[in-house]
């Protein structure tokens, strides 16, 4: 078994404290809150819900991820 | 149409590309045909989904969100069709020495500790079996959702009732979970 760090551990057992979106309220969202974030820099604070989710769900922090990296490429070009 | 499917396609080489250390042992030509068999589920989903684009967003970012879910999918599901999901609540992490000090590392060992305990007296084996695939073993949601023949939502949904209850029974022993925002 290889030794990790606790923090991290802990965070993903106990995950974020505050109201979380579910992970299909989070696809149906994703793509406003991604381009609120490129597009008007205030994503975590318009959808705190759906940033907590973001944190406690590795799969959907995934494609976000990806999401907000080809939004990014596409430019801040609104339309 | 075409230009639609071109843009899904794209998507979904540009998920696959980002996940190619997933892909290691797919060849060229299968991971094209993820792609394109990603793009086309993702542009059948988008063809029942049109009436519920409603422009809060761009078109193209709202397009790209499907093909993306469509290979993230694939990637998780090919990287881990090898590989037995054992759900095994007893198999448990070994703690690194990364912690800011004696007193933090203390604190931190206790706590898992008491989460360790806890696991095994206040979850569900259901919720048991979840949070300890999804946040120790780091079972891919949607591989999990296969293998147990359950859905993403359902099994977040077990993962965040198991957090909750770990959360509330720790506050109540006196644990300062303040820290983990």
């Amino acid at each position: 078994m290889t030794h990790r760090d606790p923090e991290p551990i802990l965070r993903r057992l106990l995950g974020p404290a505050g109201p979380e979106t579910t992970c299909d309220a989070c696809f149906e969202q994703l793509d406003v809150y991604v381009d609120r974030e490129v597009l008007l820099g205030d994503a975590e604070q318009a959808m705190p819900a759906l940033a907590a989710h973001l944190r406690g769900c590795p799969a959907c922090a995934e494609d976000h991820a990806s999401l907000l990296a080809i939004a990014r490429e596409a430019g801040a070009t609104p339309g | 149409m075409r230009e639609l499917h071109a843009l899904l396609l794209r998507a979904a080489r540009f998920e696959l590309g980002r996940r190619a250390s997933a892909l290691a042992q797919v060849r060229g030509e299968d991971r094209e045909d993820l792609a394109l068999q990603a793009a086309d589920d993702a542009f059948v989903a988008i063809m029942g989904k049109l009436d519920g684009f409603r422009g809060e967003s761009r078109f193209s970012t709202w397009a790209y969100k499907f093909a993306l879910y469509e290979a993230a999918v694939r990637v998780r599901r090919r990287a881990w069709q090898h590989r037995e999901v054992v759900l095994d609540p007893a198999l448990w992490p070994a703690l690194g020495d990364h912690a800011d000090g004696p007193a933090a590392r203390h604190e931190r060992a206790e706590l898992l500790t008491a989460i360790r305990e806890l696991i095994g007296s206040a979850l569900t084996p259901h919720q048991r079996e979840v949070l300890v695939a999804l946040t120790i073993q780091d079972v891919p949601i949607d591989v999990l959702a296969e293998r147990l023949g359950s859905t993403r939502g359902a099994l977040y949904k077990a993962l965040h009732d198991a957090r909750r209850a770990l959360r509330s029974h720790l506050a109540a022993a006196g644990h300062d979970l303040a820290w983990i925002a």
